[in-house]
Order: structure tokens, then C-alpha cells, then sequence
């Protein structure tokens, strides 16, 4: 080989090829006798070792299934468990005849036509020796039967292996979800070594979101076999590495309190610990039982579960969007205040009716009496009594960009990040959305409608709480998170963006006018109050199910009740220094005041029970 | 005709043997030899069919199927179709083309062609064109993903430069390349998969259950078959379906189980009797666009076997790599009878005065 300049000599191009091909023709010579040294190695020197472990028996490589990591509340009650359950196998190796075996089987226990299919199925993609699964959840007296009628079922064997067990049934269904076999689908895209000792996988719910966390590592077991598949050693075992356990912020029985108040209601509720933005409940209500999810649903359970009007498997909570209503009150009136676009001495006149110029018809409000609220309303009482005509004109005043700005500050309009699966963004109407979504401009009468927190805007319960959290945080922005601890280490707090900017006089101002829903004696919410040791500070909503005409007046008598105005309520506690946040909703339940505002009253009890019952235990 | 008998001699044995070892490692199943043989009898008249045109014809071409090679490609990267997360093939409704494999041989015949009419050894421009034609397809293809293939032809157009006098600055500075390509690649470009079966080569205890399992079994089958092997149709660990993809990627191992040490040699020389027979050709072409294509078809088929054999027998990571003529498999047996159809015609090429 040799560099140098041009030439154009054929014949010495020629010369350099052949010299180029001759070096890798020796290149090449030198490579096979590598592959001939590595053949020899493996089929001459090491010949007695392969031999034995090919021809007299058989190594078998098994896995060993991890345990999936357990799931606790903040007080370390379990509540996702994993107990022993049998199922019955086969491995076709050792059966002279299979289709014999299974009609045997099922003269001794009952075996469906859809289990002998699913069966030849799961054959097909097993490996030699393999255990495969024919029947799951054997009862006690089936895996006596078995036992008994054993030697005549020569190939079938029942084997043992953990399933998820949730103990408190529907109470945490749509929060920690559930595990299922693991279908065709999710067979493509799972990597399959993980998941070599186990059927099941995360379906929804933390389950699905921690799954990679919770799986844990599947170990493996060398063993040895004589001619027929029995174990004759175990040559070399590497043991599974169980899941990791989750700690989460959620409080049983806070949770139970709030299960309970919702009784037959539809509806979702969300508490969040204000300190750090843990989760404390999440309900939505109806809900069921994920048991019976976790070894195969029946069709008939399946079917009466998605079919059903009250939509039980339908998480409300992250995934429901509604018009917040006039829980969006207190948000807007302090991106009213702080840009100095109306002072708390500013009042209004309200007739019931809001006319905008240049349009006819005017916004009324729905929810109040004829003749409105009177000569004087100011901030204050437009929160307290929940005036509308106040709002459409401070709405109008602020403009749908700071309307917007804010609302997506306190959590609107986009996820808010919380370690679940399918969280629905809802909706913060903005001059950019609205061209975007519609392909319209904005309207006067779109930002009227906004500032009552109906027309386009649509939030999640949990972005009710979030948005409940930082009011009362006075501006700080935590995002909501379930899981506290992982293996008992804590997770840092998260933060996506910067604090909200408002002065502390305004905060003030409009911690007091929430309180004075509550506690005073014209407020929505005045009802709750009674025998409160503590002050709750909150907001009352109503929210429209369907669309009512501006002339009409809303009456329940005449809607069926599915029709109903939504009831939701904001609230945090205690009102001077602020540990809870909830936001909920009561789908239907037409009054935030009378149908919304007792669960969260419930709930915040509970939470108010249980701290000072551990500061009791602390001294 | 235009047909060179030697090397038309040894493809047959080749393709016999190839048809007896699939029998066996396909569970005895006719279907599988059938098919196989028809797409070897396609590939045999594609290979004398393309034999008989002058090979400057080829040369005028290639840019022309290297273009559409590159474009079905960029199409296989948005419409392509394919399995376990791989995307690979075009649907043509009739049937499934897999551009890769057309790359294998439009790779090195445009740049034969290319650098066949420049003063060799080539300028810096031209490495650098030479560099770039390469390394395009060998982009697209790994991002598929198809470790194998992209390997096929990044090699293809390295032994181009090569034989056209690459000079050793450039190696050097390659080599040099190479190492430190090494660390970009695996944290970079390489799929998880991926990392993983490297990892896996080095220590493959670690991975009893995924691919470690696979390289014990074939080195278990391999090692088994000791001087003489089992027999036809009598390996244990193949029959008993212990071997992955055994009429495929790992066919190697059952003519090892089967055949022994002494089947493994045996194939061994037949592919090395290929190669020289191509070299010779290499040597006595015509036109520099002969020399180099000859002697990239039989260095890139080189590449293969050993890919194959040291992946099996675990010395190798696994790429997903056919063995040559013997392993399973429609497209890739064809692309191979195309390349030696070159080769014929370049073999047979009438001697200018």
C-alpha cells in the first residue's frame, strides 16, 4: 500500500489493487481460522461438558417471579397486598398426550372451552419444559381434587405464585388502579425477559404508572432434568428482586370519610396536604371493585360495569371536566385586584340583568332570585353571595389575556402533573385557543361567559384542589403527587413553574371574603358552619350541566334529573393557617352550598380529627 | 452465455446443503424447503439472467438504483411496515420489498463506479463523496432498526475505499474515528435491545432469560456435536426446539449439533472456495469498475459468514444476521444471486486488446 500523488498508469493501478486484495485475502484466511479455533474449542476441547448437559440431561433455565412492591397509605396501612393463588399447568413434555390430559382434567374439575383456547395459545409462545397456564384461582377443594386424582394427570401439576389483593375493595380503585393479565397488545410493546415470571402488568392507576417500579427484577433458576422434564438438581439460582414499595400521601380514612359522604351521589373529590401538595383523598365516586379485575373479569361483571349510567369505572376525579362555575370567583377577583382594575371599595348596582353594549340580550343570573342582589355589591359580597352580574363586569374590565394568564398560574387549563396515568387537561379559554380549537375570534360575550367559569371553560376536580391549594398558599405552586415514599426513601417536592405574584393585601382581603362563605350569615355555604371549632375559608359553584336560554329561568321541576346544574365547592382549612385543599363536585347535585359543601366539611373533620389525634400521640 | 462454471458449481453445493440443514432445523417441515427452494431456483436465473449484460452496463446504472435505493428508504422510514418495533419493509400491495437489501449491492456498485473512473488512489473529494454515499444508507437502515444490515453496508462501502487504494492516512484517522464512535454509539444512536445483547456477550450469565439464554443454547448445541455430530435430523438440542430461530439466524449451530467439527469445516471451505474464486475474478477483470466490485461482493460476503459464525458460537454480539445461502429467508438468498450475477459478468467480460 502507498500513498502519493495521482498517477494514471493502468497498469499500476493494477499493481496496487492486487496488492490491496492479496492483504485482505490474508485478513480473511486469518479470520476463519478464529471461527475454526473458536469451533474447536467449543466442539473438540470442551466437547465432554456440552455433551453431558445436552444428551443425558437437560439444563433448563426457569424464572423466578419477583413479588410485585406493596402499595400504603401515609399511616402505613396496606393497601395493595399480594396473597398466594394456585393456578393449574402443564407442561406438554411430560403428557404422552395433551388432548387426553385435558379431557381427564375436566372430568375432575370444570375447564371452559375459552380456557382450553386460551391455553393452546399461550403454548405457542412458551419455551420447552415450560409451565403453562391452563386454569387460574383453583379453589381449595379443586386443588384437593387434583391432588387426589394426581396420578393419573401425569404432566398437570398446581403451582403457586402471588396475585394483587386490594383489601379495602372499591375504596382506592381509581387512585391505585389495578393489575390485569397481560393482553396481546400490551405483548408487543412490554419487554418480554421482565416479564418472564409473571402474567400480570399495571392496568390503570398508580399500578400502570409505577409499573416499572413496582415490577421488580425476575431473577432465574438453572436446573437440571432427567428425559421426562423432573427436576432432578437446581444447578444455579439468582433469586427475584422484589418491586419497591410506594408510601402514598392518601390517608384511609380520610378517604373512607369522604367515600362515605358521596353515599349514592356521582362525583369526584380531591384533597391536597398544602405543605408539600400530597394527594390526602381522592375519590371518585361511584366506584368499584378492582378485585375483580385482577384474575380476569367475567364478561357479564365487565359488561354491567361499562354499561352502567352511573359510569363507575370512569375516574372523575383527573379525568371528569366540568365548568368550574363560580368556584373560579376568587382566582378572578385577585387578577382583578392586583392589576388595580377594580379597589374593594368599587361597587355596583345589580337588577339581576348585565347588559354589554351592542348586544340585546342581557346575562342574567341563574341562580339568584329576580330583582338580583341589590344596590352596593362589592367584591366581598359578589364572593360571599356569589353575585354574577359583579363578575360579568369585572370580567369584561379584566380582559380574557389576564383572565387566561392567571387561570393557567393557578393550574388551569393544562395537566397538572400528578404521577397518574390519563390525566385530562381541561379547558382555559384564551384568544389563541379559541382560534386554534374554533377557528373563531374572541368575543366579548366569550370572556362574560368565562368570568362565571362557564361558556368554554372546563377543569378537573383535581385541578378544583390545585387551584384551592394555591389560594391558600397564598401563591405557592406545588404540583400534586400521590406517592410520599419509595422504599421508604421520600420524594422531593416538584415544582414546574415559578410562584404566583399577588400582594399580600389582596391574599388577605380574599381569604376573609371566603371565610365569610362559610361563617357568615349570608354566605352559600352558611349551612356547613354550624358546630365548626375551626374556620373554613371556600367557594360555593353551580355549574351547568346543559345549556339554559338567557330568558329562562332554571327550574329543576322541569329538567330530568340528569339535567341537574353540577354543585361544586372549593375549600381550604384552617382559614388562618391553611394545611388542606379540596376541590370537588357533585355531579347533578344543582347547590354547591347544600349538595357539594357537606362532603368537604366531612372530609376536612376528618383531617382536622386525625392531626390532632397524632399531636396528642406526639406529646 | 456469459456463465463463469466454478462458481456456478459451488452456489449449487452450497444451496444443497443449505436445503438439507433447513429440513432438519425447520422440524423436518417440507413447507420451509419448498419455499426456499424456489426463491434459490429466482435467484439463480436472476444471477444468470443479470450475467449475460456487459458490466459497463451496470456501471452506467448504478447511481440510477442507488438513487431509488435510498429513496424507498427515506419512504420505509414514514410508510414502512414491519414487526417487533422494527420497520423495514414497503408494502407494494403484491408483495413486500425490503430497500434494505437492495442497498447491499447498490452501495458498492456505485461506488466502484464512481471511483473506478477517478485517478486512484482516490483525492480527498472523492473519499469524501465515497464516505458520504456510504454512510447515508447505513443512517437509515440502523435507524429501522437493522444492526445487521446497516453493518453489511457500512462494510461493503469501506472495502470499496479500501481496494481502491484508500490512502493510509485515512485509515489511520478511521481507526481513530472508530474509537471514539464507540462511545457516541452507545449512548446515542444504540436501542436499548441493543446495549443490551452487547452486554450480554460479555457476560452472558447476567441475561439467563433474554438473549444469554439464546447463546447458551447455540454453544450447548455447538459444543455437543463434538468431531462427527449427532447425525442429520438427530440433534437433541435443536429438535427439541432448545435453539432459538434455528432455521434462521442460528442455523449454524444445528449443522455444528449435527454435522460436527468436520461439518463446520467442510462448509467452512466451501465459502472459502467461493471467495478465492471471487478474488480471482477481482484480479482478472476487465475494468477498475470490475476489480472493485468484484472484490467487495466476496470481502462483504466474507463479512457475513463470520458475522454469523462468531455471533452463534459467542464471540460476536447478536446482530440479526443471516448465514449465507444456508439460513432461512426469501430476500436475502436473491440479493446474494445478484451480486454473483455481477460477478459472472464480470467474470466473463471479453478481454479488451
Amino acid at each position: 500500500m502507498r500513498d502519493g500523488a495521482a498517477f494514471s498508469d493502468p497498469a499500476r493501478e493494477r499493481f496496487m489493487f492486487a496488492r490491496r486484495l492479496l492483504f485482505t485475502a490474508v485478513i480473511t484466511v486469518l479470520l476463519t481460522a478464529l471461527l475454526i479455533a473458536r469451533y474447536f474449542d467449543l466442539q473438540i476441547s470442551r466437547y465432554e461438558d456440552f455433551a453431558t448437559q445436552s444428551n443425558n440431561n437437560r439444563v433448563l433455565v426457569r424464572p423466578v417471579a419477583p413479588s410485585r412492591g406493596l402499595i400504603y397509605d401515609r399511616n402505613s396501612k396496606l393497601i395493595a397486598d399480594n396473597r398466594p393463588s394456585y393456578n393449574l399447568t402443564i407442561v406438554p413434555e411430560r403428557s404422552s398426550d395433551v388432548d387426553k390430559l385435558l379431557a381427564d382434567l375436566g372430568e375432575v374439575i370444570s375447564i371452559s372451552e375459552r380456557d382450553i383456547q386460551r391455553f393452546r395459545k399461550r403454548l405457542k409462545q412458551r419455551r420447552p419444559f415450560e409451565k403453562t397456564n391452563l386454569r387460574f384461582n383453583l379453589s381449595e377443594e379443586e386443588r384437593a381434587t387434583l391432588a387426589v386424582n394426581g396420578h393419573r394427570l401425569v404432566g398437570a401439576e398446581t403451582s403457586a405464585r402471588l396475585k394483587r389483593f386490594y383489601p379495602d375493595g372499591e375504596l382506592f380503585s381509581h387512585v391505585v388502579g389495578y393489575v390485569g393479565r397481560i393482553n396481546e397488545r400490551e405483548t408487543q410493546t412490554i419487554e418480554a425477559v421482565k416479564y418472564r415470571g409473571t402474567d400480570s402488568i399495571g392496568k390503570i392507576g398508580l399500578e400502570k404508572f409505577y409499573e416499572q417500579k413496582l415490577l421488580g427484577d425476575v431473577g432465574s433458576e438453572q436446573v437440571e432434568t432427567n428425559a421426562l422434564g423432573r427436576v432432578t438438581r437446581v444447578l444455579d439460582k439468582t433469586g427475584a428482586v422484589s418491586g419497591d414499595n410506594l408510601t402514598l400521601y392518601l390517608d384511609s380514612q380520610i378517604q373512607q370519610v369522604g367515600h362515605e359522604a358521596f353515599k349514592d351521589k356521582r362525583g369526584a373529590l380531591v384533597a391536597i396536604e398544602i405543605e408539600t401538595g400530597g394527594v390526602l383523598a381522592m375519590i371518585s365516586a361511584p366506584s368499584y371493585d378492582p378485585n375483580l379485575f385482577v384474575s380476569g373479569i367475567s364478561q357479564k361483571n365487565y359488561d354491567s360495569l361499562l354499561y352502567s349510567p352511573d359510569r363507575p369505572l370512569f375516574d372523575r376525579a383527573v379525568r371528569g371536566q366540568y365548568p368550574p362555575g363560580s368556584t373560579i370567583k376568587p382566582l378572578f377577583g385577585l387578577t382583578a385586584l392586583q392589576h388595580n382594575i377594580v379597589t374593594p371599595s368599587y361597587k355596583i348596582k345589580d337588577n339581576g340583568y348585565f347588559y354589554f353594549k351592542g348586544i340585546e340580550r342581557p346575562w342574567r343570573d341563574h341562580n339568584f332570585a329576580r330583582g338580583g342582589h341589590g344596590d352596593g355589591v362589592d367584591m366581598a359580597k359578589a364572593i360571599i353571595e356569589s353575585c354574577n352580574i359583579y363578575f360579568y363586569g369585572l370580567g369584561v374590565k379584566t380582559g380574557i389575556d389576564l383572565l387566561s394568564d392567571y387561570g393557567t398560574q393557578f393550574g388551569l387549563g393544562a395537566t397538572t402533573g400528578i404521577d397518574l396515568p390519563g390525566e385530562r387537561p381541561g379547558i382555559m379559554p384564551s384568544r389563541a385557543w379559541k382560534k386554534g380549537a374554533r377557528g373563531q375570534s374572541w368575543f366579548n360575550g366569550d370572556t362574560i361567559n368565562t368570568s362565571i367559569g362557564q361558556g368554554f371553560m372546563l377543569a378537573t376536580p383535581l385541578q378544583l384542589a390545585v387551584m384551592s391549594a394555591r389560594i391558600a398558599s397564598r401563591g405557592e405552586v406545588l404540583t400534586p403527587q400521590l406517592v410520599k415514599a419509595i422504599n421508604g426513601q421520600e420524594q422531593s417536592l416538584l415544582k414546574t413553574q415559578s410562584d404566583i405574584n399577588i400582594s399580600k393585601k389582596h391574599w388577605d382581603y380574599m381569604h376573609k371574603a371566603m371565610q365569610d362563605v362559610v361563617h357568615s350569615n349570608r354566605g352559600t355555604a352558611r349551612s356547613i358552619s354550624k358546630g365548626l371549632t375551626y374556620r373554613i375559608a371556600g367557594k360555593t359553584g353551580t355549574a351547568q350541566a346543559i345549556s339554559i336560554d338567557a330568558e329562562d329561568k332554571y327550574d329543576s321541576s322541569k329538567i330530568a334529573e340528569r339535567q341537574w346544574d353540577h354543585a361544586l365547592f372549593i375549600a381550604f382549612a384552617p382559614a388562618d393557617d391553611p394545611k388542606i385543599a379540596i376541590g370537588l363536585i357533585v355531579e347533578n347535585g344543582e347547590h354547591g352550598g347544600s349538595a357539594a359543601a357537606p362532603i368537604a366539611r366531612a372530609v376536612i373533620d376528618a383531617y382536622m380529627q386525625s392531626t390532632s389525634s397524632t399531636t396528642e400521640i406526639n406529646r | 452465455m456469459h456463465i463463469d462454471i466454478p462458481l456456478l458449481l459451488i452456489l449449487i453445493a452450497l444451496c444443497g446443503i443449505g436445503l438439507a440443514v433447513l429440513y432438519s432445523a425447520s422440524a423436518e417441515s417440507i413447507f420451509y424447503v419448498k419455499r426456499q427452494a424456489t426463491f434459490m431456483l429466482i435467484g439463480l436465473f436472476a444471477m444468470i439472467g443479470i450475467a449475460q449484460f456487459q458490466p459497463r452496463l451496470w456501471e452506467r446504472w448504478s447511481i440510477f438504483i442507488y438513487i431509488c435505493g435510498l429513496l424507498s428508504l427515506v419512504a420505509v422510514l414514514f410508510f414502512g411496515v414491519g414487526a417487533k418495533g422494527a420497520q423495514r419493509w414497503l408494502d407494494l400491495g403484491v408483495t413486500r420489498f425490503q430497500p434494505s437489501e437492495l442497498m447491499k449491492i447498490a452501495v458498492p456498485m456505485t461506488l466502484a463506479s464512481y471511483l473506478g473512473k477517478r485517478h486512484l488512489p482516490p483525492r480527498f473529494k472523492h473519499v469524501s463523496i465515497g464516505v458520504i454515499a456510504t454512510l447515508i444508507p447505513v443512517l437509515l437502515v440502523a435507524r429501522q432498526p437493522d444492526l445487521g444490515t446497516s453493518l453489511i453496508i457500512f462494510s461493503s462501502g469501506f472495502f470499496a475505499l479500501f481496494l481502491a487504494g484508500l490512502g493510509k492516512r485515512y485509515l489511520l484517522s478511521t481507526a481513530l474515528l472508530a474509537m471514539a464512535a464507540v462511545p457516541t454509539m452507545w449512548f446515542y444512536v444504540m436501542y436499548d435491545y441493543q446495549k443490551q445483547r452487547v452486554l450480554t456477550l460479555l457476560s452472558p450469565e447476567q441475561d439467563k432469560l433474554g438473549a444469554g439464554w439464546n447463546i447458551m443454547q447455540s454453544t450447548t448445541a455447538i459444543g455437543s456435536g463434538g468431531l462427527s455430530g449427532k447425525g442429520w435430523t438427530q440433534g437433541t438440542q435443536s429438535q427439541l426446539n432448545f435453539l432459538p430461530e434455528s432455521h434462521t439466524d442460528f442455523i449454524i449451530a444445528v449443522l455444528a449439533e449435527e454435522f460436527g467439527l468436520i461439518g463446520v469445516l467442510g462448509m467452512l471451505a466451501l465459502y472459502l472456495l467461493l471467495i478465492g474464486r471471487c478474488m480471482i475474478i477481482a484480479l482478472n477483470a476487465q475494468s477498475m469498475f470490475g476489480r472493485i466490485m468484484a472484490g467487495t461482493i466476496s470481502l462483504t460476503f466474507f463479512v457475513y459468514i463470520f458475522v454469523n459464525m462468531g455471533m452463534v458460537s459467542g464471540i460476536l454480539p447478536v446482530v440479526g444476521a443471516p448465514l449465507p445461502f444456508i439460513s432461512y429467508g426469501g430476500t436475502a438468498i436473491v440479493t446474494l444471486f445478484l451480486g454473483f450475477g455481477i460477478l459472472m459478468a464480470i467474470s466473463t467480460e471479453p478481454k479488451r486488446i
